[in-house]
């Protein structure tokens, strides 16, 4: 038989430390006066709100109202805007059309120390009719009456602003808003209509004021009163500017969770699988030796696999979600990502106590193992899909899969095994590349050299 | 050194069916809880720096939401922050309108002891069980697919009545799980179909490298004269460094998380992985010595019946 080469080692086990250095800490040189990211390392991981902290809320129609697919996506796009009005970009918005719900999940704020989530959740709920009438009216339940003159998307864009008052100079806080071409026509002939009496502005069915109007207004601007603080100036025009929902939601379910509590926990993850790596490693040499060894380059190459995965490790895709259920996953990785070369190495091993040589003993040790390997994974596999098909986003490609199956059921609100279960697919896939083709070309070539030409290094009696 | 796996089939099957006592016992005085994710309902915990009384912390959200209301001290073990946690008795999940009258009265309650929430679970009951069938469904569904897949790979190796002495390990191995979830008054959630699913996948695995093994030796011993039993008891021992060092490095590695887990006090991470041990656990010896000692004890008894006949 021909010999095999000695060179592949270094080959694989240098791409595999090179792969590991970036996907860890990233490439980012800087490019005139910003730092250019060309490959996203581990500090690019995006966490889960369970570690960060954030807010998970699942809204519905009230009163069971039947949305139509156009209606609930127009809410979805409302409920983004508001949470870009409430300063938050990093955010995920899942809607279920079938179930008509509206998944939203958000990190805490950076540095934010009194970020207030129950009132984040309660305005991104709120369904923000703005609302010009004629008359204040009210019927018994308190709801308005009057005939509507203008509505919140007639208005083009909304501030708050201070003004003085002319005879008394005090000031206080309005909203300006300017309105669109057609809505400056409604207001003018509105106002023209109305001179003298009240025209009552409404924000769903509270009474912001109640101005009489005094002359027509017909340059498609004003303000609204209404004894604002400045932060209730500002939180009315952002809901404005946000625009209004075609229906009143509610919270159905809402967690959310303090940055303190979470960032803890992942150090306390990262630690955990800092040692479990550690105490795997030690195992796999002191038990299997020389293809032990080998077994921890490969496990490197597993981690680093996974990581990679995680982070996506191109600059411009998104990092995928890692919560702490994900970390998990990470860690059973490596517990599990040795079973390949620990099936190989018992083969060898045996292969090496029945007399064949060494070079023989290897390459049928690997032979004899891969059927072994191939059924463990296949049934990983099915788990993964079926826990990402199951607690994944409803866009995700396993959803969708597994629709037919789950389509009586509403979309998930747990993100945190969807994470798992991605980790738990990555790391069947690492093992099938590191665990069985990595190890074997390094195991083969290490074989060839002379220190390592002892039964003993694969398991055979010492002599 | 060999283990005679077939000749203690005995003592495996009574440790196996003590364990099933066990389960039913257990079930019978604890109950299986469901987690406020499956059932609905309410928990909010509260970090704060200054004294807080519990019973007027319980009075006050009682009379709010006029529920029955727990309340139990804790302590963050990284921070050593105090803190306590309010949870709803019923089902039915509390808005955020709620949530705010709650921590605006307890702010007027204990105005110097920096009461600040820091975690909310809310969870309708609707939404709630319907989760907890989606998972029922998704947890079927995987255990049909594995049986499908045992059908396809058994059908070589050993017939459908291995296939079934391998679902009977499997069984075992859920019972183990669940009954760790019941004997530690861990509330059954998501964690718990993550896991069960997890030991499936690893049990089964297992189980088919010993019955792999089998094949192969009882080609290799097809002119001998070695009966059944011998064949499996040689295939088990042949495996038995695989399945026990594949599974402890699993329960090495989940292990130290469960530990750190504790050490820290970080539930979701303990119901994960201490659950995940014991299960892994149970699996490698349920493929060791439940599955091919009890098919070979099936053969038997068919040979045997054929012989009388």
């Amino acid at each position: 038989m021909k010999r095999a080469k000695k060179w592949p080692f270094f080959v694989v086990a240098g791409l595999i430390l090179v792969a590991g250095y970036f996907v860890f800490f990233g490439l980012r040189l800087p490019n005139g006066d910003l730092t250019k990211t060309y490959i996203k390392g581990a500090g690019d991981i995006r966490w889960g709100i369970d570690i960060r902290g954030g807010v998970d809320a699942t809204f519905v129609p009230s009163d069971g109202y039947d949305a139509t697919d156009y209606e609930m996506s127009s809410a979805e796009s409302v409920i983004k805007n508001r949470l870009v009005t409430l300063g938050i970009t990093d955010y995920e918005v899942y809607t279920d059309y079938g179930s008509d719900r509206i998944i939203v999940r958000f990190p805490w704020k950076v540095g934010e120390t009194d970020f207030n989530p129950e009132q984040a959740v309660k305005e991104l709920g709120d369904t923000a009719m703005l609302t010009f009438r004629e008359g204040s009216a009210v019927d018994a339940q308190g709801n308005p009456t009057g005939k509507i003159v203008l509505e919140g998307k007639d208005l083009e864009t909304a501030q708050a602003a201070v003004i003085a008052d002319q005879l008394t100079g005090k000031e206080q806080y309005v909203v300006q808003f300017s309105l669109h071409e057609e809505g400056a026509k409604k207001f003018a002939e509105a106002t023209q209509n109305n001179i003298g009496k009240v025209i009552s502005i409404w924000m769903d069915n509270t009474l912001l004021s109640a101005p009489t109007v005094e002359t027509a207004i017909t340059e498609g601007s004003g303000y609204i009163e209404g004894n604002f603080t400045r932060e209730e100036a500002l939180a009315l025009a952002q809901k404005i500017n946000g625009g209004a929902l075609p229906f009143q939601l509610s919270t159905e379910n809402y967690s959310t969770i303090s940055p303190t509590l979470g960032l803890g926990a992942k150090d306390v993850m990262v630690t955990a699988g800092l040692i479990a790596f550690v105490l795997v490693s030690l195992f796999m040499i002191l038990y299997y030796r020389l293809p032990g060894l080998v077994a921890v380059f490969a496990l490197v190459g597993q981690v680093v696999f996974m990581v990679g995965s995680v982070t996506r490790v191109l600059p411009n895709t998104a990092s995928f979600t890692l919560t702490l259920p994900g970390i998990a996953g990470i860690i059973l990785g490596i517990g599990m990502g040795v079973d390949a070369n620990i099936i190989s190495a018992e083969r060898i091993r045996e292969e090496i106590r029945s007399g064949k040589t060494i070079d023989g003993a290897v390459s049928l040790g690997f032979q004899r193992a891969f059927s072994a390997i191939l059924d463990g994974n296949v049934t990983n596999v099915i788990v993964a899909a079926i826990l990402m098909g199951a607690f994944g986003p409803p866009d995700s490609i396993f959803a969708k899969i597994f629709n037919t199956l789950f389509f009586f059921f509403g979309a998930s609100t747990a993100g945190a095994i969807y994470s798992f279960g991605y980790t738990l697919l990555m790391g069947v896939v690492a093992n099938m590349i590191m665990g069985v083709w990595a190890s074997r070309i390094m195991l083969t070539a290490v074989s060839q050299f002379k220190v390592c030409r002892k039964p003993w290094l694969y398991g055979g009696e010492r002599g | 050194m060999k283990i005679d796996f077939i000749g203690n089939r005995k003592y495996y099957f009574i440790f196996s069916l003590a364990l099933v006592v066990l389960c039913v016992v257990s079930l019978a005085v604890f109950g299986a809880e469901l987690d406020i994710q499956f059932k609905g309902g309410s928990i909010v915990t509260y970090n704060h720096t200054g004294p807080v009384e519990l019973a007027q912390v319980q009075a006050a959200v009682e009379e709010i939401t006029g529920q029955r209301v727990n309340v139990q001290s804790g302590s963050d073990a990284v921070t050593g922050q105090e803190s306590f946690t309010v949870s709803l008795a019923g089902a039915q999940g509390i808005g955020p309108e709620v949530q705010m009258e709650i921590a605006a009265k307890l702010q007027e309650l204990f105005p110097d002891s920096g009461v600040e929430s820091v975690s909310i679970s809310n969870v309708d009951a609707t939404i709630g069980r319907e989760f907890f069938q989606k998972s029922m469904v998704a947890m079927t569904f995987a255990a049909l697919m594995i049986i499908v897949y045992i059908g396809i790979r058994f059908r070589k190796i050993g017939g459908w009545s291995a296939g079934v002495m391998g679902v009977v390990a499997l069984l075992h191995d859920v019972m183990v799980a669940f009954t760790v979830f019941i004997l530690f008054r861990i509330p059954i959630n998501d964690n718990f179909i993550a896991v069960v699913l997890t030991i499936l996948g690893c049990s089964i695995n297992d189980t088919i490298v010993i019955y792999d093994r089998i094949r192969e030796n009882k080609r290799l011993a097809s002119n001998s004269k070695a009966s059944l039993a011998e064949i499996v008891n040689l295939s088990i021992n042949q495996s038995l460094g695989r399945s026990v060092n594949t599974t402890l490095t699993i329960v090495l590695s989940m292990v130290v998380v469960a530990a750190m887990g504790f050490a820290y006090q970080i539930d979701t991470i303990i119901t994960f992985a201490f659950p995940l041990v014991v299960g892994m656990i149970s699996g490698c010896y349920s493929s060791l010595c439940l599955s091919g000692p009890l098919w070979v004890m099936w053969e038997e008894r068919k040979a045997n019946r054929g012989a009388a006949r």
